[in-house]
């Protein structure tokens, strides 16, 4: 039902149910807040968004107010305005006053609205708080000094991922956000998603920077300094990098990291061809032999941390294969360093990812070999722009280049893996040819594609059913497991992603809190594999030579020595 | 001693005074009623005041000696505990009553006065700096000299209806409280009224809700009323957590069935059948007899399933609280009640539509229901007659700080502020000035001697920019300073505010500094000038406005009132401490100045090698002085002197 | 020694509205809410321990370390603080060495501040465990402190 209500004097027209806040920016009126997030109930923490409404005594949040008939508001009226402000200044009381150096300098919404809202003079002057840097986590930083409370990370942490390590500690001026007993990040149940800092407002969440061990290395003249990136990142670059936003840019990111001055370049997407090629080979056998079934999928760290820590007893019925990250990474200090001859202790492996998590996951004792570690830097998407800027690079006039041999081939599900239900599709086509010798007649897996939190697909192959399952985001995944655990046994596949959306919504990426452009990344993805020609793993020629001549055949034991890995509880307080 | 009554006079009550129509009582009824209400009796009754004040005051340990001397004098007597008259600054207060004679109250009892008070008494021989009067009766015999409470200055000025029982009946008896008049009105109710017509006599009566704002209670329990759900809540808050607010805690002690009373008519007037008594997990005696309160009402068949055959269903449950001064917000206490963090929700929704678990809620407090039953019983129209043309009926207030006595206060709404504090209350201790009292705690404001004759009432305290708030009273005489008052304040808030929204948790924090900053002398390290001091007092006044205008719930509207009221009567007090950095009432430490008198010095050098920031200079056996910029007022060379060289201004 | 199931099973419905009452029953039954007391309510009412830790840290009833041998309480109402409390409450911080809410490291004495004690007749009142102080004086205080110190000599 439409209602008319007057705004700053003009009549516009509102849906009776919705808020204030709803009625004003569909009607292009712009109201700041801090707290708020899309799709989210209001708390109206922050009361930035307050306005004037006739008749009322106070301010009114237009957050959490439903509109009424013939209301009248302001919204930018004198009083609204300096209310605004104060608040603003009231946080800049007794915030750090370091902006210069907070690593979220530039796209920091506190300083964004002090600007917009001519904060320009320190009026009030309060005492810092003191508050201890958390860097214990190797995947997020936590400066509880710059913390504002809008509680926006207690809301993702818990209500979008069901992990809920962080929560309000105590109350009035002594109110901060801990994990549970106050304990340091790595000891708390976090999975490192790093969801927490896409959504943070200011400085209090960041991610642990290995930027200058990176740097450190490029300038070292013993070491071979080698790169691979994860498949999502190409198509979250572009918009941040001044190209058209979505732009798949593999070509020029190849020739902008080479420029930077890594020896070799490397996509991780030929990992990922691999990893589909073990794991269909390690389903197929589970199910021949009727045992560890649903086999879930091991490619999310953030997953294999929670699922360590919260269900346990699902450990046998992950696969075993290693992530396409761990994957290069194994292959790069073995397979590449044999080739090219250099002993692995030279070799320094930088992997970029759209993920905090891949930080924790890299320093994991499994994922060393001889002391030595396979992956010895993951820097995330922002990081990477960092780099990109350092080194003045210009995209626009650079021309493009291949990745580098020995592995510069990829299929386009290599890609696909990059958004939620592109591991599934990608190994209902393998393990279809696995199993029966010919490609599926149409290779593209409609069901499994789309942002419902739970998709199902099942196949007939050669007279057996076979159910997939795509899981978008822990709360999701926490449902099913239970499911499983009850004896829910239709499905022979899960996979599991922690992120919703996939790795192209993934914490590490540049902070974007708009649906569309997340949507317009997986987009991009499945625009590559309907554009391209080898849309199947098995078929990547680079992969089925480095079978030929390295690994013997999938499962091999050479195989299962590199590219597969086994997971241990985690005893921490959930 | 705290045993429980056994129900012997159960169906005596029920029969003859709950279900009785008429008004006149037969002659047997009335014999048996007066025994039950400890008129008629055949031996010496003793009552001894058990309370949270007494017990602190050491009432515990008269039992052992009243009952140690009866036993060794071989005298038959019963003892009775009972709550608190209000008048709590001269706990413990014990009563004796001799067959044919008034009942006797003696205050101020400790285990060895016992021997000559109850001597003096049994001997008609009376221990006069102990008594406190007695009471008046018809038929028994009064005691020569000594006063009636009714010529008392803290009764004779008080209409106590809520607080009728407090400090007379047994609280952990049913059965005297039943014969003292009480569940009548609720009995009635359910059998005969329907919930409408009840919340139509609320309405009609122009109750208005204690715990603060002020809202009409019986317009806020028809929007429940009228809110179709199939399960609706009443929470009556006794979550009394203003530091300085006693009244309901007493009153629950002294007078438990008559909350429970007050909750159960609304309850059914509402249409609820699950109601919450929110509680402060402190008030471990209030809790214990509301307890026994519930079972003996259970017992009595007047909670429970089917209440006296009339359909009706109620439960009462107990909910501690934990310590938080929000949770008295109704939104915040919901939360808690669920089992959160205190937060508040912005309304709307309001609890009354959409509350605990999403049903519709009416949160009330113990005032607020206490004063159902009364209406009921008395009639819409005597209660309209008492009070001033908005605020009907009558006001409790805990008054404390310097007056003579510390106390519970009932008032007829309209009464003078005056009346109160020095007829009820007794004036200022020790004959000091009187300076100011501060009313409604942490949320209310402080008014000043122009402000004595100002009416109680909603509308006549709001006109002074001020709320009544929790009404609490604290009365300040002139050895207190205003802003440290204040500061203690807002101190408070900044700890009680739940953090949630961003004016009241940093509002709050600043003008606690701030206040801070002026009662401090401006020499520590962060260098506070006298302008950047001035400065902050300018900021106090649009914080406190910021505060009032955006924060979330009432706690944070409201938390500036302690500094706007203060701002407007006591703004020389404030100049003094940030132009002149003196404190006139001396209690702001910081602000003090030491100087050391050369006479008195011996140049012992004890107070320069103690002072912490080496602001004392001189050698042995020569005169020592005092750098002004260096010193910080801590006062150690103060303490340290042993020959009173050091004079502090 | 007390058991906590025995708490929990006072609870039979897995409500999160009982996590109040179960936290204050735990807690007078041990003295304060331990790290597996935490996770193990946790466990029963299927809620995440950082939200119970929310809950607990926001009432200040709830305590995680245990009361010192000597806990006092000195209220730190409206009523006490206009007859000079807070020289009492310095005073005790002085000669205990412990600042509210915390315990001593040999864990003689804790201190906490409480609301009123609805003694304001005869404030500033404290308590040492169950034992009542009323009309103190900072040389009473020092007397009753240095009497317990004295104790434990």
């Amino acid at each position: 039902m439409l209602i008319e209500i007057d705004v700053n004097n003009k009549k516009i027209q509102a849906k009776k149910g919705e808020t204030i806040l709803e009625t004003l920016n569909r009607n292009g009126i712009k109201v700041p807040t801090l707290c708020r997030m899309e799709g989210f109930s209001p708390t109206g923490a922050c009361r930035m968004c307050v306005v004037e409404v006739e008749g009322k005594s106070a301010l009114i949040p237009s957050c959490s107010h439903p509109v009424e008939e013939s209301m009248k508001i302001r919204t930018h009226s004198p009083r609204v305005i300096q209310s605004r402000k104060m608040l603003v200044e009231l946080l800049l009381s007794n915030h750090p006053d370091d902006c210069l150096y907070c690593a979220s300098n530039g796209k920091c919404e506190l300083q964004d609205l002090a600007v917009e809202l001519n904060v320009c003079e320190r009026r009030i002057s309060g005492e810092k708080i003191k508050a201890k840097l958390d860097q214990s986590s190797p995947g997020i930083v936590k400066d509880s000094a710059k913390c504002i409370l809008c509680g926006r990370c207690v809301r993702v942490c818990e209500e979008v991922m069901d992990v809920s390590t962080f929560d309000f500690y105590k109350r009035g001026n002594k109110t901060a956000i801990t994990t549970s007993m106050n304990k340091d990040l790595n000891f708390s149940n976090c999975i490192n998603c790093g969801q927490c800092i896409q959504v943070c407002p200011t400085g209090a969440l960041f991610e642990k920077t290995n930027f200058d061990i990176v740097l450190q290395m490029l300038n070292n003249k013993d070491t071979t300094v080698v790169a691979q990136y994860s498949p999502s990142i190409s198509v979250s670059l572009a918009d941040e990098l001044g190209l058209r936003q979505g732009k798949d840019v593999n070509g020029i990111l190849n020739a902008v990291l080479k420029r930077i001055g890594f020896a070799k370049v490397f996509a991780t997407a030929f990992a990922a061809d691999l990893a589909i090629c073990e794991q269909s080979a390690e389903l197929a056998d589970r199910i021949a032999n009727d045992e560890n079934l649903p086999m879930i999928s091991s490619c999310c760290p953030g997953w294999i941390k929670h699922m360590e820590q919260s269900h346990p007893d699902m450990i046998d019925l992950v696969s075993t294969t290693k992530s396409p990250q761990q994957i290069m990474g194994a292959l790069v200090k073995s397979y590449f360093a044999q080739k090219e001859k250099i002993t692995p202790e030279k070799i320094f492996s930088v992997s970029i990812m759209p993920c905090t998590a891949k930080k924790f996951e890299a320093q994991r004792e499994e994922m060393t070999h001889k002391g030595i570690s396979d992956i010895d830097a993951v820097l995330t998407t922002r990081e990477l722009l960092k780099l990109i800027k350092l080194f003045g690079v210009d995209v626009h006039s650079i021309d493009e280049e291949m990745p580098d041999n020995p592995f510069n081939t990829r299929s386009s599900v290599g890609k696909m893996v990059a958004v939620s239900g592109g591991v599934a599709e990608s190994i209902v086509r393998t393990l279809n040819y696995k199993l029966t010798g010919k490609e599926l007649s149409d290779l593209k897996i409609t069901k499994l594609r789309g942002f419902k939190d739970l998709r199902e697909y099942f196949i007939k192959i050669r007279k057996q059913q076979i159910g997939f399952t795509v899981v978008n985001g822990l709360k999701s995944a926490n449902k099913l497991i239970s499911e499983i655990r009850d004896g829910k046994s239709d499905i022979h596949f899960v996979e599991i992603m922690a992120c919703p959306g996939g790795c192209v919504n993934g914490g590490g990426q540049p902070t974007c809190n708009d649906v569309k452009v997340l949507k317009n990344r997986s987009k991009q993805i499945y625009d590559i594999d309907d554009k391209e020609a080898i849309r199947v793993a098995h078929k990547n020629s680079k992969v089925i030579s480095l079978y030929d001549e390295y690994l013997g055949e999938a499962l091999s034991e050479k195989c299962i020595k590199q590219l597969h890995t086994n997971y241990t509880k985690r005893e921490v307080l959930l | 001693m705290l045993g429980k009554v056994n129900f012997k006079n159960k169906d005596f009550l029920i029969q003859n005074v709950l279900k009785s129509e008429s008004e006149i009582l037969e002659k047997e009824v009335k014999e048996k009623l007066g025994i039950i209400q400890r008129k008629n009796i055949d031996k010496p009754i003793i009552t001894i005041s058990i309370n949270s004040t007494s017990i602190i005051s050491g009432a515990h340990n008269l039992n052992k000696s009243i009952n140690d001397y009866l036993i060794d004098r071989d005298i038959e007597a019963d003892i009775v505990s009972v709550g608190s008259l209000g008048l709590c600054s001269i706990e413990p207060v014990i009563s004796v009553q001799i067959p044919g004679k008034t009942q006797l109250f003696y205050k101020n009892v400790l285990p060895e006065n016992i021997i000559s008070i109850l001597d003096g008494t049994f001997n008609n021989f009376i221990q006069e700096e102990n008594v406190l009067g007695q009471l008046t009766d018809d038929i028994l015999d009064p005691w020569e000299k000594v006063p009636f409470f009714n010529e008392l200055a803290y009764f004779k000025n008080q209409q106590r209806l809520v607080l009728k029982n407090c400090g007379f009946i047994n609280p952990e008896s049913i059965e005297e409280y039943i014969a003292a008049g009480g569940y009548k009105s609720y009995y009635n109710v359910i059998n005969k009224n329907t919930p409408e017509e009840v919340c139509d006599l609320i309405e009609a009566s122009k109750l208005r809700g204690r715990g603060g704002q002020g809202y009409l209670t019986g317009k806020k329990w028809k929007i429940a009323y009228e809110t179709p759900s199939a399960q609706k809540y009443l929470i009556c808050n006794a979550g009394e957590s203003d530091p300085g607010a006693f009244m309901e805690r007493i009153l629950i002690e002294s007078d438990p069935h008559k909350v429970i009373e007050g909750i159960a008519i609304s309850a059914y007037a509402i249409g609820v059948q699950k109601a919450f008594i929110y509680i402060e997990t402190e008030y471990t005696l209030a809790i214990e007899r509301i307890k026994n309160a519930i079972e003996q009402a259970k017992g009595f068949g007047l909670l429970g399933h089917d209440i006296m055959k009339s359909g009706y269903n109620l439960d009462i449950v107990i909910k501690r609280g934990a310590g938080a001064y929000v949770c008295g917000e109704e939104t915040a206490l919901i939360s808690s009640l669920e089992g959160k963090r205190g937060k508040p929700h912005s309304k709307p929704p309001y609890p009354a539509t959409n509350g605990l678990y999403n049903q519709p809620t009416i949160v009330n407090n113990v005032e607020t229901l206490v004063n159902v039953p009364i209406i009921i019983e008395k009639g819409v129209d005597w209660y309209k007659s008492i009070g001033t043309e908005e605020s009907k009926g009558t006001k409790v207030f805990s008054i404390s700080g310097k007056v003579e006595y510390t106390c519970l206060v009932e008032v007829e709404m309209g009464t003078k502020l005056r009346d109160v504090i020095f007829r009820v209350a007794g004036g200022i201790k020790n004959e000091k000035r009187f300076k100011a009292v501060h009313i409604g705690g942490p949320s209310g404001g402080c008014l000043t001697e122009k402000h004595l004759d100002t009416l109680i009432d909603y509308e006549s305290v709001m006109l002074t920019g001020i709320s009544l708030g929790s009404a609490s009273m604290v009365v300040l005489d002139e050895d207190n300073c205003i802003i440290d008052l204040v500061k203690y304040f807002m101190n408070f808030m900044q700890h009680e505010s739940c953090g949630l929204c961003i004016p009241c948790r940093e509002g709050t924090r600043r003008m606690y500094e701030i206040l801070k900053s002026i009662s401090k002398r401006p020499k520590d390290e962060n260098g506070h000038t006298t302008l950047q001091r001035f400065k902050g007092v300018m900021q106090l006044e649009s914080l406190a406005e910021i505060l009032k205008d955006t924060s979330m719930c009432g706690l944070g509207k409201k938390a500036s009132n302690p500094v706007l009221s203060t701002l407007k009567w006591f703004r020389e007090e404030y100049e003094d401490h940030i132009f002149e950095r003196k404190c006139d009432a001396g209690v702001c430490q910081e602000l003090k100045t030491f100087e050391i008198n050369i006479d008195a010095c011996t140049g012992c050098t004890l107070c320069a090698k103690k002072c912490p920031t080496g602001a004392i200079f001189g050698t042995v056996k020569s005169k020592h002085f005092i750098v002004q910029d260096k010193c910080i007022g801590c006062g150690i060379c103060f303490e340290t002197c042993k020959f009173s060289a050091i004079v502090s201004k | 020694m007390p058991n906590l199931e025995e708490i929990l099973e006072k609870y039979p419905f897995v409500q999160r509205d009982n996590l109040i009452s179960i936290l204050q029953d735990v807690q007078s039954e041990f003295g304060f809410l331990s790290e597996e007391a935490v996770v193990k309510v946790g466990k029963y009412l299927d809620l995440p321990t950082s939200k119970i830790y929310g809950v607990a840290t926001f009432y200040h009833h709830f305590r995680f370390k245990t009361k010192g041998k000597y806990h006092i309480r000195v209220c730190n109402g409206s009523s006490c603080h206009v007859n000079l409390n807070s020289q009492i409450i310095r005073e005790i911080e002085k000669r205990t060495e412990v600042k509210n809410e915390e315990v001593t490291k040999d864990g003689l004495f804790s201190l906490e501040e409480t609301t009123c004690m609805a003694t304001c007749g005869e404030g500033p009142v404290m308590a040492v465990n169950e034992e009542y102080f009323t009309n103190l004086t900072i040389k009473k205080v020092a007397e009753i402190i240095d009497s317990f110190k004295r104790l434990e000599e």
